[in-house]
């Protein structure tokens, strides 16, 4: 099998690891409600998984200065003042891993009050491993090919 | 592919060998470096609104990790104000033709400082106090301008530019990593230089001075401790000196002979990993640990730090290559293996901050308009909403700089291995921590 062959196979066990439908279990949306405390600089709980289609309520209530809650991805956003709570209600219709942040400055450490919301399984770090694996698998026969070839011009530029 | 000479341009090498263009590059980036200081001492200590944080820690740094060092290797370096104010007086002149009697003591740094040692203590030290130093103006402004006044301290003790080279936080990895570069300075024919006299780009001459670097360009053979500053190319009487385009990572198929930067490899490799759990993860007790300096949970935290950095990252490396057979000792399998993790290195930081970048760079509008927080409104940006960027292309992009970083590195292992000896494990050890910095950032 030839270089290109080779490199060709890879490119495309990589495009089909990227990009190939899962299949995907049917599960019957529900609504979840999740109580969010936010606090110089983090959220309890700061983990959420959820399944798709699910209607989320985030309550945050902020014990302490205002903070916010802004989901990645799905562009959305609430802020709860000191000691008060406010509600932020939305169809997890995007699946995959998002970070959720405080966009309200609250303090030196703002930028990294961060938590994470799963909608599903977090496939892209599944698929990612993935790739990475395949580049793996896939570099060794790629490298001799190219130690080859290097060998051979060696040979030549000797002779 | 082979060398490209940029300096043949005549264009860009006119450009290289005038001293007014780099002058002109070092004075906008002395007032801006000052006036970070300035901002960070007299500004709003809300760190998102005050110009030495979202400039440093945001601006300069996206450009520095994703465009400079990849691209340019120490091409920051080139223009970088820090060393300006030391060397202007340890040399008595700005742009005046060199004075052959030194200005202070010119002193030579003692042997046992001339190595990457004192670079890779001074950005472990900042490291451990990242969390309060990239979120508190005053504290950068202080670390700033406590660069500004080492840099001239050492200038005023020992010859050439010794802070740059043996004691810059930044500079150490820098060099590093600009040995990744598809750009370095180089001599055109050694025969040339070995029948040179007088060697007037290391000692100086009426054209120029001896290279601040302490490096003579006839012997060099890496971009690692070649800081671009074009000196040599003024001072070389014989036209020797080329600025090259080549192909990327050609450094690395020189295996690492020395300990100080096979530990720098270990260490830049460790602060992306644990910075993208404490910083970027969701776990707030981390986050506290690393911002509360001085508490018991930050002495865990730095104990963690250090340990990872010191014993279980290079020691699990060392259990790896001992399971494979080499004619070299296990320390130079190590310290040539070792080469293998500076693009691995490389490519974490670039996910890493481009995470922390991009969700971040909207701060930089509003910083414009008002740095020092004061309420002004210089360019209309001044109440700019923060809004992360491009979001949706976040992960698939730290995702491909991941894994072109593991492949360059098991390219890199190969090149640098010995003959016959495997690569299997430092190529398995990349995997798994390309893996652990995929679940941390994904």
């Amino acid at each position: 099998m030839s270089y290109r062959l080779s490199l060709l196979l890879l490119v495309m066990a990589g495009l089909v690891v990227a990009f190939a439908p899962l299949p995907v279990q049917p599960i019957t949306p529900q609504e979840r409600t999740f109580e969010i405390d936010a606090h110089q600089f983090a959220y309890s709980p700061s983990e959420l998984h959820v399944n798709p289609g699910d209607t989320v309520t985030i309550q945050l209530i902020s014990t302490d200065v205002v903070h916010g809650l802004y989901v990645d991805g799905y562009d959305i956003s609430v802020e709860a003042d000191p000691g008060q709570s406010a509600t932020l209600t939305f169809v997890a219709d995007k699946p995959g891993s998002f970070r959720f942040r405080c966009n309200v400055t609250c303090g030196a450490m703002h930028p990294f009050m961060i938590g994470k919301i799963t909608v599903g399984t977090n496939d892209w770090l599944y698929r990612s491993i993935g790739l990475a694996s395949l580049a793996v698998i896939g570099f060794f026969p790629l490298s001799s090919f190219l130690n080859q070839s290097k060998k051979k011009d060696e040979r030549n530029i000797a002779s | 592919m082979n060398r490209i000479e940029l300096t043949r341009i005549p264009f860009i090498k006119n450009t290289l060998k005038s001293r007014y263009p780099q002058l002109a590059v070092f004075i906008v980036m002395l007032v801006g470096y000052i006036f970070a200081i300035l901002a960070g001492l007299i500004g709003t200590p809300v760190g998102s609104h005050n110009f030495s944080i979202v400039f440093v820690w945001i601006a300069w740094w996206a450009i520095l990790i994703l465009v400079a060092v990849p691209f340019f290797g120490r091409g920051w370096c080139a223009v970088c104000p820090i060393p300006l104010p030391g060397e202007w007086l340890q040399r008595g002149a700005v742009l005046a033709p060199p004075d052959k009697r030194p200005k202070w003591l010119n002193l030579r740094v003692p042997k046992m400082f001339r190595n990457i040692w004192m670079q890779n203590i001074s950005f472990l030290l900042l490291a451990l106090f990242s969390s309060v130093l990239l979120t508190t103006p005053n504290i950068t402004g202080i670390v700033l301008a406590a660069m500004l006044f080492a840099a001239i301290g050492l200038s005023a003790i020992f010859e050439r530019r010794a802070f740059c080279r043996y004691l810059c936080p930044v500079g150490g990895f820098i060099g590093l990593y600009s040995q990744t570069a598809p750009i370095e300075l180089r001599i055109k024919d050694k025969q040339v230089c070995v029948k040179c006299e007088g060697k007037p780009c290391y000692n100086g001459s009426d054209a120029g001075y001896g290279c601040p670097w302490d490096v003579f360009p006839g012997g060099m053979t890496k971009n690692t401790f070649c800081g671009l500053c074009m000196e040599c190319i003024r001072t070389c009487p014989h036209d020797n000196i080329a600025i090259n385009l080549r192909p990327f990572s050609a450094d690395l198929a020189k295996p690492s002979t020395r300990m100080d930067e096979a530990f720098k490899a270990f260490i830049m490799l460790g602060s992306a990993i644990i910075y993208a759990g404490v910083l970027l993860g969701p776990w707030g007790s981390f986050k506290d640990a690393a911002y509360n300096v001085g508490s018991g949970a930050w002495f865990i935290y730095a104990t963690v730090f250090l340990a990872t950095i010191f014993i279980v990252l290079p020691g699990l490396f060392t259990l790896g290559i001992m399971t494979t057979k080499g004619r070299q000792s296990l320390k130079q399998r190590f310290m040539s293996l070792s080469t293998a993790l500076i693009p691995l290195g490389l490519m974490f930081w670039v996910a890493f901050s481009l995470s922390f970048v991009l969700t971040n760079a909207s701060y930089i509008l509003a910083a414009l308009s008002d740095p020092l927080g004061l309420g002004w409104n210089l360019f209309g940006t001044a109440n700019a909403a923060w809004q992360p960027m491009l979001t949706t292309i976040l992960a698939p992009a730290q995702t491909l700089a991941l894994v072109v970083g593991l492949v360059w590195s098991a390219r890199t292992a190969q090149k640098v291995n010995e003959a016959g000896a495997s690569t299997i494990p430092v190529i398995v050890y990349c995997f798994v921590a390309t893996s652990i910095m995929l679940w941390l950032l994904l």
